[in-house]
């Protein structure tokens, strides 16, 4: 039995045990952080950034970040759904996000959270529009990096759990994409099957299964009818909704 | 490919935490890793080749295409550029017949740039596989290119040899010192292992105490107390702890770590086995960075010498029971490096990206044992204290950063150099020791540092005020400030790992604002863009690149207000100034194939 101790996140006192993270607490309580790198089952990694809390007036990612006891966390202020906003922003603008003509619409993550912050349309920053080939080699299965977030859950997911290691990031900075063990996809050992191919995983329409393109229709799509939230959605976190 | 393949690996004993040597052999022999020998490598290893390919295309100094015998690399710093870095390029395009980027078609030669040599003060520069040449001319490039196109060996091209050890047989190199003013505690002549010899005497905990009095801060920039990090190392409980020497000083503009590798290379190598002494570490590393692979022979034949002397391995310095020993471990080229977790995930064979702390390396490490990691500077500072004392030691500088800091002053000034300091002196007195007459902007810490004006050359260089590594670059009138806000941007973007949003993403953003206002394209609107842009990116980043990488942006606009005033339009109309119509409708006149009846005024013509 690990030690328990409390927490405030927005004024709400959160029950923790030690070792928990800022999210793992968060989750258990029912109170819901916005996030999109960090999934169920997965080492949370803290790379998209859209979980930055403030802990004690300090900005940290929330799915990294030990919950500390009698601290303070700023959850849902204006500075931080702020920063949320600018780093969702900058995710759409980095890649080719057209949300009309992707398979993934109503289930994507990006999207939701899109929603979620308010952001309705055309922002501030300039679009990057990069130029990635499609990779449809494979037989049950297409990637379409132009709307990879650079989560990397697929990674974690074909790593960690598949045993496969058949993603990893490959380049840096700006260039910096996920690449396959392989010329292609098809080259690969990556099935169906596997985790990192689960609908679940992929939070945006990157990895795509073939045959299964809008299974239910626009419209009827999870966050179609609800905002993303803790038990909406694939990364609904770990704790009960 | 395939030998070479197989006896890089053995020489590693297929240690997938060795994989950075492992492929700077085979990059070394082969000039190049390409797809098969990823195959080969990642079979040996038993990891899958999408890792050996993460690996090689974060480093700069890896490729996977063939490169020439012969990498010629150019330094594209700002400070080499002001020297004349263009011409310089062109001039070695021309004796070669490529481009900056490609190779030759015999294969023999590559040409290319590379963010920051390390060699400000004697600008411009480049790198000939692991040669460094030196203040650069049209004519000295010329004979330089004849004299490879005949055959000579890239370390035989050095006429004449810099001063100090950089004559020494191991070095030869052209490289030279330049120490314009040699301080009381590190560049005055100092004693071998007075330092060392003392320290094993007294206690761990003595030691400790000694280094807590003195002050001593990390020289690396962040000044945290070395004594509280060695602490916490000492405290934490593990079988193993390790020590890495942090010498991949590539904050553009730094290059003291340099003079230090080069004559007091033995301070530091004692520093790094006080610590291992005190801690309880049996493992050194030095983390080299590759542009000064120059060094690297020199410091192996003083590592084996200091073996031989006892020094190093087993019972070292007469000590029974202390066993320690250190290694070099190669850098293949990525300023994010030099942050200590990223530079640990190295070490380990690993891309360059920072980790997640908690759990800090002073409690987990490299291979997850607790890790101290100090600059090169630090290290040699805890012999000086070791030897003279702590109290000695904090009588120079101010009551934060205590002792003698080392500066590396570039730009323009007649005298650049390492100026080594007590902490605390003012910029307009380092101003004048330079010789700068005409700055009328200095650069302190690099470009993660802040820009100042002439009004505040009244400051003072230290922890309570403006805080540095020891970059100062120097700026006179003629310079454009944001052509330099610009090309830090640039490094930033090259430099940012991409693992967070902010930091991948948002400098990008950064500059191409920044590169719309020097093009007048922009209004007073634009600053306030920048701003909260360059707010999240400082907030939300995860490491210190990233916290740090606005600061260009947001400190010119504090201190040069002007300079931006004098671009951005004040528009009444409320057309945004970097809308042009007739561009917009460019590509739609030509997929239409006719002209727009509302914009073409002469339509009816058509």
């Amino acid at each position: 039995m690990s030690k328990q101790f409390k927490f405030e996140i927005d004024g709400i006192e959160i029950e923790a045990r030690h070792g928990q993270s800022i999210m793992q607490a968060a989750d258990d309580a029912g109170v819901y952080i916005p996030r999109l790198c960090d999934v169920e089952g997965l080492e949370p990694q803290g790379s998209c950034r859209v979980c930055v809390v403030k802990q004690n007036g300090r900005v940290v990612s929330a799915c990294t970040q030990p919950a500390i006891e009698g601290s303070k966390v700023e959850n849902e202020t204006e500075e931080i759904l702020g920063y949320r906003r600018d780093l969702v922003r900058m995710l759409y603008h980095e890649g080719n996000h057209l949300c009309p003509i992707c398979e993934a619409s109503g289930r994507c993550e990006l999207q939701a959270m899109g929603y979620r912050l308010g952001i309705t349309q055309a922002t501030k920053y300039p679009y990057l529009q990069p130029v990635r080939p499609v990779d449809a080699s494979h037989p049950d299965i297409v990637l379409d990096t132009n709307r990879c977030i650079l989560c990397g859950r697929c990674i974690r997911a074909s790593r960690d759990i598949d045993k496969k290691h058949v993603f990893e990031y490959v380049g840096r900075g700006i260039h910096k994409r996920v690449g396959v063990n392989g010329n292609k996809l098809a080259d690969t050992n990556v099935e169906l099957k596997d985790r990192a191919i689960d609908l679940a995983t992929c939070p945006v329409g990157c990895i795509i299964q073939k045959g299964r393109g809008f299974f239910a229709p626009i419209g009827e799509r999870q966050f179609d009818k609800k905002p993303i939230t803790l038990g909406v959605g694939p990364g609904k976190g770990r704790g009960k909704p | 490919m395939k030998n070479s393949v197989i006896s890089a690996c053995r020489r590693y004993a297929d240690d997938r935490t060795r994989l950075m040597d492992i492929l700077l052999d085979i990059q070394r022999e082969l000039k190049g890793i390409e797809p098969a020998a990823m195959d080969r490598i990642a079979g040996r290893l038993g990891i899958t080749r999408v890792e050996v390919e993460g690996m090689v295309s974060f480093y700069t100094f890896f490729s996977n295409r063939i490169k020439g015998d012969i990498v010629i690399r150019l330094c594209s710093d700002i400070i080499d550029r002001h020297a004349g870095g263009g011409e310089i390029a062109k001039c070695f395009s021309e004796a070669l017949g490529i481009a900056v980027g490609e190779t030759t078609a015999d294969g023999r030669f590559s040409l290319e740039y590379i963010p920051f040599l390390g060699m400000s003060d004697q600008a411009p520069s480049a790198m000939i596989d692991e040669t460094i040449v030196t203040c650069l001319t049209a004519e000295k490039v010329r004979l330089i290119c004849s004299r490879l196109q005949a055959g000579v060996a890239p370390r035989e091209l050095a006429a004449h040899t810099g001063d100090g050890n950089n004559g020494h047989p191991l070095i030869r190199s052209e490289v030279v010192n330049n120490i314009r003013c040699a301080g009381d505690v590190l560049l005055c002549p100092v004693p071998d292992n007075a330092g060392l010899m003392r320290a094993l005497q007294r206690r761990p905990r003595e030691i400790l105490e000694e280094l807590e009095e003195s002050g001593l801060t990390g020289r690396g920039g962040a000044g945290f107390p070395t004594s509280r990090k060695w602490r916490v190392a000492a405290d934490t409980g593990a079988e193993r702890r390790c020590i890495i020497c942090n010498a991949d000083e590539g904050e553009p503009g730094t290059f003291k770590d340099r003079v230090l590798l080069t004559e007091r290379a033995g301070l530091m190598i004692e520093g790094m086995t006080i610590a291992a002494y005190t801690v309880g570490s049996d493992t050194g590393i030095i983390y080299l960075r590759a542009e000064y692979a120059y060094l690297r022979s020199y410091l192996e034949s003083l590592l084996r010498a200091r073996r031989e002397q006892g020094l190093l391995g087993k019972d070292a310095g007469g000590k029974r029971g202390f066993n320690f020993d250190i290694r070099i471990q190669m850098g293949a080229g990525a300023y994010i490096c030099g942050e200590e977790s990223a530079l640990i995930s190295s070490c380990e064979g690993l891309r360059g990206e920072p980790k997640n702390r908690p759990p800090f390396p002073v409690e987990s490490g490299y291979l997850g044992y607790p890790t101290v990691v100090d600059n090169v500077e630090t290290f040699c500072c805890v012999a000086r204290i070791m030897d003279r004392g702590g109290a000695w030691f904090g009588g120079f500088g101010t009551g934060k950063s205590t002792g003698t800091k080392l500066f590396s002053v570039s730009g323009d000034c007649t005298r650049p150099g390492v100026y080594e300091l007590p902490f605390g002196i003012s910029v307009r007195e380092l101003l004048d020791l330079v010789d700068a007459p005409e700055a009328a902007a200095v650069q302190v810490g690099g470009p993660s540092g802040e820009m100042i004006n002439e009004s505040q050359f009244g400051r003072r260089l230290c922890l309570e005020d403006l805080a540095t590594g020891g970059s100062v670059m120097v700026f006179s009138r003629r310079r454009n400030i944001l052509e330099i806000v610009d090309y830090f941007l640039g490094f930033f973007v090259e430099e940012s790992c991409g693992y967070c949003t902010p930091c991948r993403v948002g400098n990008v953003f950064l500059k191409k604002r920044i590169e719309k206002i020097r093009k007048g394209l922009c209004e007073l609107e634009d600053l306030d863009y920048l701003r909260e842009l360059g707010k999240t990116i400082a907030m939300t980043s995860r490491c210190g690149l990233g916290h740090t990488s606005p600061n260009p942006v947001l400190s010119t606009i504090r201190n040069f207000p002007l300079v931006y005033a004098a671009l951005l339009k004040e528009r009444g109309d409320g057309l945004q100034a970097s809308f042009d119509i007739q561009s917009a409708l460019e590509e739609s006149r030509r997929l239409a194939k006719r002209r727009s009846m509302i914009y073409d005024p002469n339509y009816d013509e058509g």
